[in-house]
């Protein structure tokens, strides 16, 4: 993975000096509230309901074993002993104090690390594809062009103050894993005849209060040009982005009242002025950067492991963990591992200190000290030796976090919602805990099969509910949490299908949080009922329409209520 | 006389920004029009050459082409510091059009934003007028060393130095 020069360090040493002045400041008055709002909210902390959260940036979701202990050891000693990982690629601290917030950054910069721009209206934390380098079907490595783009974003004096914020994705892979089209800008890279990197440029896509899909802006884009194309993009955003209502204020909005012709026009005509420029990306910097992403030094095994396969014979919980956790790799005996921060009765994506400590040493043990985090709030170590997954599951199901649930119904998305988030509606945790212990029997869940389930407790859509096969917003109703639920969202991607991304449908009147977990359970056994061979719920539910699973939830009269609901 | 910085230094300024758009002219002293006043009064006002002219933050910076070369002063209007659209505004009159005279941030400017200013190509700031000016100073300072091209840098890291050091 990256390590940073002195360059880079001394970037981040400097902003840790910087905030540090900067809360000294508004500790003593010479910064207002208004003033200081979005300087710290540019290094990750926001005011929640009941404390400060303090967001840091994992970068694409890389991070190796002595940073997340790190993570461990900022939990213990600033805040209560856990930490929760977003569907950002993130991670956030839900209990620091303000004034401890510098210390937090330092103690970050230390192990290269930062939460420089995971809030406010800025260019944020790119994501990417959680099996980035090891999977077996990429095109192009996109890790060194998500650190490019890092480093060309951070601080960007004049993209800072952007209309709203600003979402990129990159992906390497035919396959959609990184919900290119639900982001701001994604960019997807492949080759052209003679291996050379190109770029297809995706804008305006966007969940929240008007989820959008992106438009494809360019096509074949030559990798010099990254920064100068993203540049004349951003550009006409920050010029001609709304900034009288924070709702119509991103880019998606931007590219609908332009149209898709003439907003790319727009750009390519600000990009001809910068094109072939100075900001454009020479070969020297990106075999750099690209050195920093080569392979580990993985042994030469053969394709199986008769131990491996002898285990998964004799063992059948084994076999289950390993028919959902265990991702095939594009290195001869070995693959990739997901760890499940979903075990039922816990907030999904949340992992205690201790837990994190001993992730560092599986890390360091198993999978040349790296981990990654994934979309879905779950961690993965990507390089793990056939032989030694009955070891690691072993462990891993003793710290709880083996439950054999990825892809299936209890591997909920969920926002921090209204326990935490002072923007929410209604609460996410609980909510997801109750649908776990609904449908809390592995015979069910495996029968049932691959499928999203996305909770987010306001329309800011922070578990990306639009895209889940079932997707559960909260909404308010005269002071009361009540769940709207969508049907028929996808990400463009889920366990291996491929697809375009669309959004899920509302598909009845709102439920009281005590209805969602039967609900859920009757589209559950709805698909169940009406499945055809060996198809999967989002097929099922593409096949038949809404309709027979609206009946199965509202019963004869499901139209009817819509109706007088408006 | 107000202070503000220019060139990185608290100096006395004799500018006189006029907010206005139909405010009567003073017949001496230097002063900033707007850019509605200027484009509407442009014979006259171009004459005297102590005038300068502000852009608000939807402004085209373009309608000020063919006035670069002669132009003492242009000052950009920050009516809030979040609206971001002034650095774009800077950014294209120092690269793209070539404005070589003085650029000034006025309004709402704090020291906060001062770094950000400086790279897009401002040389004044007429810090807000309830802050100490000396205090935002420091703002100019606040990093050592930066990733991208700018205004005020027009090569980006990668092409000025060679990286790679251990940090």
């Amino acid at each position: 993975m990256y390590r940073y020069d002195h360059y880079d360090q001394k970037i981040v040493d400097e902003r840790v000096v910087q905030f540090r002045d900067q809360v000294r400041r508004f500790r003593n008055g010479e910064l207002s509230n208004e003033e200081f709002l979005p300087l710290r909210l540019q290094n990750g902390l926001y005011m929640q309901r009941h404390a400060h959260m303090l967001r840091v940036a994992i970068p694409y979701g890389l991070l190796s074993s002595r940073q997340l202990r790190a993570l461990a050891d900022i939990a213990t000693r600033y805040d209560r002993g856990y930490a929760h990982f977003t569907t950002r690629q993130n991670v956030q601290f839900n209990w620091p104090e303000l004034d401890d917030a510098p210390e937090i950054l330092a103690e970050l910069a230390k192990v290269q690390m930062h939460a420089i721009q995971t809030s406010g209206n800025c260019v944020r934390n790119v994501t990417s594809d959680q099996f980035a380098g090891v999977a077996p079907d990429e095109i192009v490595d996109p890790r060194p062009y998500c650190e490019l783009l890092r480093q060309w974003s951070t601080f960007h004096p004049e993209f800072a103050h952007l209309p709203r914020k600003f979402k990129i994705a990159v992906s390497g892979t035919e396959e959609n894993r990184v919900a290119l089209t639900v982001h701001d800008i994604g960019l997807q890279l492949y080759k052209d005849v003679n291996g050379e990197t190109l770029i297809r440029v995706i804008v305006g896509g966007g969940l929240g209060r008007t989820p959008i899909i992106g438009s494809v802006v360019r096509e074949d884009l030559p990798w010099p040009h990254l920064f100068t194309y993203v540049e004349a993009i951003l550009r006409v955003y920050n010029r001609f982005g709304r900034r009288d209502n924070k709702y119509k204020a991103r880019i998606k909005i931007l590219l609908k009242a332009l149209g898709v012709e003439a907003f790319a026009a727009e750009v390519e005509k600000e990009w001809a002025h910068l094109k072939d420029g100075p900001a454009t990306l020479t070969g020297e910097e990106l075999a750099r950067v690209a050195g920093h992403f080569t392979d580990p030094l993985y042994e030469t095994l053969p394709a199986t492991d008769a131990g491996f396969e002898q285990h998964k014979a004799d063992n059948v919980a084994f076999a289950r963990w390993v028919s959902r956790s265990v991702r095939a790799h594009k290195q001869p005996g070995y693959a990739s591992v997901t760890l499940s921060l979903k075990p039922t009765g816990t907030a999904p994506g949340d992992l205690t200190a201790e837990q994190m400590q001993q992730v560092a040493d599986w890390a360091d043990q198993f999978s040349f000290g790296e981990l990654r985090v994934t979309h879905e709030q779950n961690l993965a170590l990507a390089d793990v030796r056939l032989s030694d997954l009955f070891s690691l599951w072993k462990k891993a199901k003793a710290a709880g976090l083996a439950t054999p649930n990825i892809g299936l119904a209890t591997d909920i998305i969920a926002c921090p919602g209204g326990d935490f988030c002072s923007l929410a509606n209604a609460r996410s945790i609980p909510l997801a805990q109750a649908i776990q212990e609904q449908i809390d029997d592995f015979d069910y869940l495996f029968d049932i099969g691959d499928i999203s389930i996305n909770i987010s407790g306001c329309m800011n859509s922070c578990s990306h509910h639009h895209v889940g096969h079932i997707g559960i917003l909260g909404v308010d109703k005269n002071g009361e949490e009540f769940y709207q639920l969508t049907l028929g969202g996808h990400a463009g991607h889920h366990a291996g299908q491929r697809r375009e991304a669309a959004l899920g449908k509302v598909i009845g009147p709102s439920l009281s949080a005590q209805e969602v977990p039967p609900a859920v359970d009757k589209l559950l056994r709805a698909y169940l009922l009406h499945r055809i061979d060996g198809e999967r719920f989002i097929d099922t539910v593409d096949r038949l329409g809404a309709d027979p699973f609206k009946f199965a939830v509202y019963g004869a009269d499901a139209h009817r209520k819509e109706a007088a609901h408006g | 006389m107000a202070e503000i910085i220019r060139n990185k230094e608290v100096v006395q300024d004799d500018w006189t920004v006029l907010r206005e758009a139909d405010a009567p002219l003073p017949e001496t002293g230097k002063i900033i029009v707007p850019l509605t006043r200027w484009l509407a009064e442009r014979g006259a006002l171009k004459a005297r050459k102590d005038v300068g002219v502000w852009l608000n933050p939807d402004d085209d910076p373009a309608a000020l082409v063919d006035d670069l070369a002669s132009l003492p002063l242009i000052a950009v209007d920050f009516p809030v510091f979040r609206d971001g659209r002034g650095y774009s505004t800077a950014f294209l009159l120092r690269t793209r059009y070539g404005f070589a005279g003085e650029l000034r941030a006025i309004g709402d400017v704090l020291r906060d934003q001062l770094f950000y200013m400086q790279r897009v190509g401002f040389d004044a700031f007429a810090v807000r007028e309830d802050k100490n000016i000396r205090d935002a100073l420091n703002g100019l300072a606040d990093f050592s060393e930066v990733y991208q091209a700018s205004a005020n840098l027009l090569q980006p890291l990668y092409r000025r130095v060679a990286r790679g050091g251990a940090a």
